[in-house]
């Protein structure tokens, strides 16, 4: 028997978000004006990309005339880019510090929600607070002490840098926060009932309540993996040499090297933006579904 | 010695927490008091110390604050800037979209995909398209002003329109957010009560003023304050859309953030920025506490 929790009523609230057509009803006049305003929206928000995409297929001739297509289509932009830019080197360090938080975030965010949410002990409030609080410090206070830290502790140089770059967002409050918040919807009797049968605690967290909290987790999962690959301030500061550059890093100091190549420019650019447009384009519904969530306060 | 459930439970709790405490006493809550610390001293990161000189770095941005020429100054006085222009444009453009997408029927998901996309974009990414768009002959904006018989523009090149042009950038790339937050707001208004106060003959624009917006009220705060912040942090979009990542021409896109980088990082000069991080950090303080006055306010209806 389903009993309806405030956390369902969210996740439904979030799900109409991405589900339900809008509550219009027929095509009216100001219907057809909505539609209208928004395709000019529309229009606003994808030329930019679509203007990317031309550019980097353009042969460097093609860039002194003006055409809004390509009149030789070509790859070359992206051979010379790829040949002169350790292009393949810094989506490899984005993927790296991408799976190594978004993994770290998951299994901790996850298993300290569950027990904030789920057990009884002292301290539990202090905890919880101790958490929440720091969301009140914003990252650019901390820079300067990580760096100090990192410096102290070697995580600037080497393959460490990876550790470097990762460790301020391998656990997030607001991670917790929303876990907590999930783990409401999992019942007691059932985590009680594998108590009895002897389950370890550590295996009713895994086996039980994580796999009902999926769509949640699949949110959190993304949306880290989002934040890490774009991160720009910490990955700038703690990076020392170009081999350890993410991608963002890598694309700020390829624009210092080619000033005025806009072709080679908008390639690199394009090389940097299309495999993350293409995970939101697979996943937009999750993703978006996910932004909901943050604001829907269960 | 046998424990009992509830003591067993505990010890789990503990265990369970003794990784994700660890973390947040190291890396949130040791370095927030690191900061104030190194903002009382001439900091040498080598040395993970120095003398500790009081308020002395206080003291100099507040004499900065009144050289008309100082970056910091500049700094202070256009981050307030891109909040004045940046949150209310957000706010307005992604109520009316959302609006607008509660009102249709058919495309919602293609234009939720369209309108959210830039916000999944890295700034960096972001910042060179727009640089491209904006160029002064060849960018593709001139080419449709000069199209259409308008007088070019030189968008971030003058000191009179870079701030401008950069938070439009801004509001471009964040306006997806908005919308998602309103249509979940808009979600959560309750049918019956558009359908009551029609029967009552109510007006488009009274179920509007009296019905929409005092029911998101609650949501309406929330963008306000997460949009004031994100725009007190401005940086990645202006290091990459000044020239030479300067907050230029002439400190008129420069923010608090920028300067943090710019005297921490380029001038090792890293008391002085903590300082100023310290004071960024109190005005977000400050903010959040607005929020919690306003957020306790329940509306009745």
């Amino acid at each position: 028997m389903a009993v309806e929790t405030r956390v369902e009523r969210t996740l439904e609230l979030a799900d109409r978000v991405v589900s339900a057509p809008g509550r219009g009803r027929g095509l009216t006049w100001s219907s057809a004006l909505a539609y209208v305003l928004l395709s000019l929206g529309a229009v606003a928000m994808v030329t930019p990309f679509i203007w990317m995409l031309l550019t980097s297929l353009k042969p460097p001739p093609e860039m002194v005339q003006f055409s809004f297509l390509p009149q030789n289509p070509t790859l070359e932009n992206y051979v010379r880019v790829l040949q002169t830019a350790n292009f393949g080197r810094w989506y490899l360090n984005s993927i790296i510090v991408a799976i190594i938080s978004t993994t770290s975030v998951v299994f901790f965010d996850a298993l300290a929600g569950y027990t904030l949410n789920k057990f009884r002990f002292p301290g539990k409030e202090l905890i919880f607070i101790g958490m929440l609080g720091t969301l009140m410090v914003p990252t650019e206070m901390l820079i300067i002490p990580w760096y100090t830290m990192s410096v102290q502790w070697g995580w600037h140089q080497g393959l460490a840098q990876y550790w470097g770059i990762a460790f301020p967002g391998v656990i997030t409050a607001a991670g917790i926060f929303l876990m907590r918040q999930f783990f409401d919807g999992v019942p007691n009797e059932l985590l009680d009932a594998a108590r009895i049968d002897g389950m370890s605690e550590f295996g009713i967290w895994w086996s039980i309540a994580l796999p009902l909290v999926r769509p949640a987790i699949a949110a959190l999962a993304i949306f880290n993996f989002i934040g890490n690959w774009n991160a720009y301030i910490w990955p700038l500061i703690i990076a020392s040499g170009r081999e350890y550059y993410t991608l963002p890093v890598g694309l700020s100091f390829f624009r210092g090297e080619s000033t005025t190549e806009w072709e080679k420019i908008m390639t690199a650019a394009s090389l940097a933006s299309v495999p993350l447009l293409t995970v939101f384009l697979v996943f937009q519904r999750q993703i978006i579904k996910g932004i909901a969530l943050t604001g829907l306060k269960g | 010695m046998r424990l009992t459930l509830h003591q067993r439970q505990v010890l789990w709790a503990y265990i369970f927490l003794a990784i994700p405490v660890l973390f947040f006493v190291v890396i949130r809550w040791y370095p927030t008091l690191l900061a104030f610390n190194i903002s009382f001293r001439d900091w040498n990161v080598f040395e993970a110390s120095g003398p500790w000189v009081g308020l002395e770095h206080y003291r100099q941005i507040g004499e900065e604050l009144f050289k008309p020429r100082s970056a910091v100054r500049a700094a202070f006085w256009n981050t307030i800037r891109y909040v004045v222009y940046g949150v209310p444009s957000q706010l307005v453009l992604g109520l009316a979209i959302a609006l607008m997408m509660n009102h249709i029927r058919r495309f919602v998901t293609l234009y939720r995909v369209a309108y959210f996309a830039p916000y999944v974009t890295s700034a960096v990414a972001v910042a060179f398209v727009w640089n491209w768009l904006y160029q002064p002959q060849t960018g593709l904006i001139n080419q449709v002003l000069s199209a259409l018989g308008l007088p070019n523009q030189p968008f971030t090149k003058s000191p009179q329109q870079a701030l401008q042009s950069i938070t439009a950038v801004a509001v471009w790339q964040n306006l997806g957010f908005a919308v998602i937050i309103f249509l979940a707001g808009l979600q959560q208004i309750p049918e019956m009560y558009y359908e009551a106060a029609r029967i009552d003959g109510a007006t488009p624009w009274q179920l509007f003023r009296h019905i929409t917006l005092p029911l998101l009220n609650p949501v309406i705060v929330y963008l306000t304050v997460l949009g004031t912040i994100s725009y007190l942090r401005m940086f990645a979009l202006v290091q990459n859309m000044s020239p030479q990542g300067t907050g230029g021409p002439l400190k008129s896109t420069t923010t608090v953030v920028l300067e943090v980088y710019r005297e921490g990082f380029s001038s090792y000069n890293m008391g002085f920025a903590a300082a100023l991080t310290v004071i960024l950090f109190l005005l977000i303080l400050l903010i959040t506490i607005v929020q919690l006055r306003f957020l306790s306010q329940r509306v009745e209806y």
